[in-house]
């Protein structure tokens, strides 16, 4: 390199092709520990900030005077501070930190100049700050998953342009010749978020469209948040970590292909079944239900792929943290997947629309899928970016079974419940008049939300576990140091 | 896969291909739509028939003397609004009411046709609800009297027993009864055992009276060309 490099050289994060690429590894991961750090201690809190919002919400849902004089946690409210928390508090700032990680390493692409990672960092966590003090305290917009006040959008859109072109950077220098899989799908989500984003701030926010079209546009992005963000990130990561822990390669590079191109084409036109029987087009709401019963193609060849990769490593992926976590969100996406599209049938819609049902479906989704992999994704990474262990294992399992049947018992509960809530609300007599008054099919719901409120407390077990474990990683090297092998699970054969 | 010119490409135009037919089309599709009476008349101030909005290709007009619809909220209503937005009732409760057959909206009382997308091109924020935890308000201000929304927001439990919905006194007073001008013309009545009390009386706030206008104003008791009663 000459003496005087360029701007071009100075970005140019590629390690020297020559050295070991453990060691070239260990570079991209000491380039990104300090922001990665920010961003996962920041994730952790909002975890904990969003569960806290969540089971306030949830005693309310059965109990509506607790708390019920207290204008700034009325039910509306700290449901709305719940989703916004773990969708952009720990959601986003955990995908800041695994996916330029991930990024660099396929690279093998240090990531430069990571103050601005950093300042990112700052900035996020201020804007997701802002917004939910502005939710609780009133300023709530009226548009779901955008509800944080518009003057959090600059600092919004700006941190997204920070962490977004360190993984373009990345990807331009890359020094491998093969792309694999994962680096497709984060190209994709850092590419298409913004512009989900923008696209509705502007035409819902600042010059909102006409009458229900702004409907359309709300649900074309908040199924697209779910749809061409977190499901392909988290998909990135599983295709990432399941053959990185299991040492044997993706069974097949066709069909991730298949399964990525498909993904692309039919997820973002879902998003509108969320308006079946509404005041719309038909014909956009036939389009949705297409692509979502379409979307059975890329979860079903994604769903293979993953399964062939694990299959017969079983013994092996249970003793791995990382696995458990990563393979329960994955078998999660193919089955909250298949749900979903059912769901999307217009005379299963009947009973599902308006009731529990969506609700068990979105944390399915969000957290049985994507959460579980970004789990896994931590465990993971934490011990390569701070050279230490996992300081306790019975910790691991205790976020493991708390979180892992906490889910399981949310989704089951409420989408029975949701179920039963639907047929009543919709059950007529033969003369015409409803079965169920309202207040009763209110009344034939309480119990599957106390169940709810139960696996709500699960998940606050495993959210607290797993925090202290990582409090004690990093700030704790004395309960650390006793950790010299990696922390499993159960016994393997190794070192039986 | 190797070459991110291409994966750009098909990552742009998936994403493009999706917000020109959801959004943008859509947009086009409705952006004309105005405030209509029920029945049109062609250029010789001829009735229609059926649901046209063009004759021999010029577009039917609104019939003199009747009312076009949907109207613009006002004053308090359109106040009240901010406070419906504010507490999150949208979470709750739905704007929609679903045609006949397709679950039970006009068997519960919720609306006698179905909403349709010119209902709503007067509001500039469209809440039109994915959960009915509580029941649909498309129609609310038909279904009850000021006097019952009020005892609602301040306890459900006075008019709904086992209702799940927050109490909102927070948007109320208790206030002692002046000796000076009596009771309050707004104090509200209450039962018994909701009563603040001898001497006292609970007076709604501005941004109470607010939501209630809003609330009283949520009616779809008009017809359109394109949807009449009971469709």
């Amino acid at each position: 390199m000459s003496s005087n490099p360029s701007i071009i050289d100075s970005l140019k994060p590629s390690g020297d092709p020559d050295v070991d690429l453990r060691v070239r590894l260990g570079e991209v991961d000491a380039s990104m520990r300090v922001p990665a750090m920010l961003f996962l201690v920041s994730a952790v809190m909002w975890l904990l900030a969003g569960t806290a919002f969540a089971m306030i919400a949830a005693i309310k849902a059965t109990n509506p005077d607790f708390l019920g004089a207290t204008e700034w946690l009325t039910f509306g409210r700290v449901r709305t501070a719940h989703l916004n928390a773990m969708i952009f508090g720990w959601g986003n700032n955990v995908i800041f930190a695994v996916a330029p990680w991930i990024m660099g390493r396929l690279c093998r692409a240090r990531i430069r100049h990571t103050n601005i990672l950093l300042a990112a960092g700052v900035f996020w966590n201020i804007a997701v700050t802002i917004g939910i003090i502005g939710i609780l305290k009133g300023d709530m917009i009226g548009v779901e998953w955008l509800e944080m006040p518009a003057y959090v959008t600059p600092l919004v859109v700006l941190t997204y342009a920070l962490v977004g072109v360190w993984v373009i950077i990345a990807f331009r220098w890359r020094q491998s010749d093969h792309v694999y899989v994962s680096q497709w799908y984060l190209l994709a989500a850092f590419f298409w978020l913004p512009w989900l984003y923008t696209v509705a701030q502007v035409m819902l926010i600042f010059e909102p469209a006409n009458g229900v079209v702004q409907s359309l546009t709300n649900w074309w992005f908040a199924h697209n948040v779910l749809g061409l963000w977190l499901t392909p990130i988290a998909l990135a990561v599983a295709y990432y970590l399941i053959p990185k822990v299991l040492g044997r390669p993706i069974h097949s590079y066709y069909l991730s292909v298949v399964g990525f191109w498909a993904l692309a084409l039919f997820y973002n036109w879902a998003g509108v079944h969320h308006l079946i029987g509404g005041p719309v087009p038909a014909w956009v709401i036939s389009a949705g239900t297409v692509a979502s019963v379409m979307m059975v193609i890329p979860v079903i060849v994604t769903g293979i792929n993953h399964h062939l990769t694990v299959v017969g490593l079983h013994k092996e992926g249970w003793a791995s943290p990382t696995i458990r976590f990563v393979v329960f969100g994955a078998i999660n996406y193919t089955v909250v997947s298949l749900i979903g599209s059912t769901m999307a049938l217009r005379h299963v819609n009947e009973v599902t629309h308006f009731t529990h049902f969506t609700v068990g479906h979105a944390h399915h989704g969000v957290y049985a899928f994507f959460t579980m992999i970004m789990f896994g994704a931590v465990y993971y990474m934490m011990p390569r970016l701070l050279f230490r262990e996992w300081p306790n294992a019975f910790l691991i399992k205790v976020h493991w079974w708390m979180c892992g049947l906490g889910i399981l018992l949310m989704v089951f509960a409420l989408q029975i419940g949701g179920w039963f809530q639907g047929l009543q609300m919709n059950a007529l007599t033969e003369d015409g008049t409803p079965v169920y008054t309202f207040l009763q099919t209110v009344e034939n719901t309480k119990p599957w939300l106390w169940a709810r409120s139960l696996s709500g407390l699960m998940l606050l077990i495993g959210h607290v576990a797993f925090a202290i474990n990582v409090y004690w990683m990093i700030f704790s090297p004395r309960t650390q140091d006793k950790v010299t092998q990696p922390t499993l699970l159960t016994e393997t054969t190794e070192q039986a | 896969m190797k070459s991110l010119p291409l994966i750009f490409l098909g990552v742009f135009f998936t994403l493009a291909f999706s917000w020109t037919g959801i959004v943008l089309t859509t947009h086009m599709q409705m952006r004309d739509l105005t405030p209509a009476t029920a029945e049109l008349v062609n250029a010789d101030d001829e009735p229609v028939a059926g649901r046209q909005f063009m004759v021999d290709g010029v577009n039917v007009k609104n019939t003199d003397g009747m009312t076009a619809y949907p109207l613009p909220l006002v004053g308090e209503a359109q106040r009240g609004k901010l406070v419906y937005q504010e507490m999150g009732c949208l979470y709750c409760h739905s704007q929609q009411v679903r045609r006949a057959g397709f679950g039970a909206d006009f068997e519960r009382g919720w609306g006698n046709r179905q909403s349709v997308a010119r209902d709503y091109i007067e509001q500039d924020r469209v809440m039109l609800g994915t959960m009915r935890t509580g029941p649909d308000l498309t129609n609310v201000g038909l279904r009850y009297s000021e006097l019952w929304q009020y005892q609602h927001l301040y306890n459900p439990q006075i008019t709904s027993p086992g209702s799940t919905m927050p109490p909102y006194g927070f948007l109320f007073e208790v206030r002692e009864v002046s000796s000076m001008r009596g009771p309050s013309p707004d104090a509200i009545e209450l039962p018994e055992a909701y009563h603040p009390g001898e001497g006292y009386e609970l007076v709604p706030t501005q941004r109470a009276k607010d939501l209630v206008a809003y609330l009283m104003n949520l009616q779809q008791d008009y017809e359109l060309p394109e949807m009449k009663f009971t469709e």
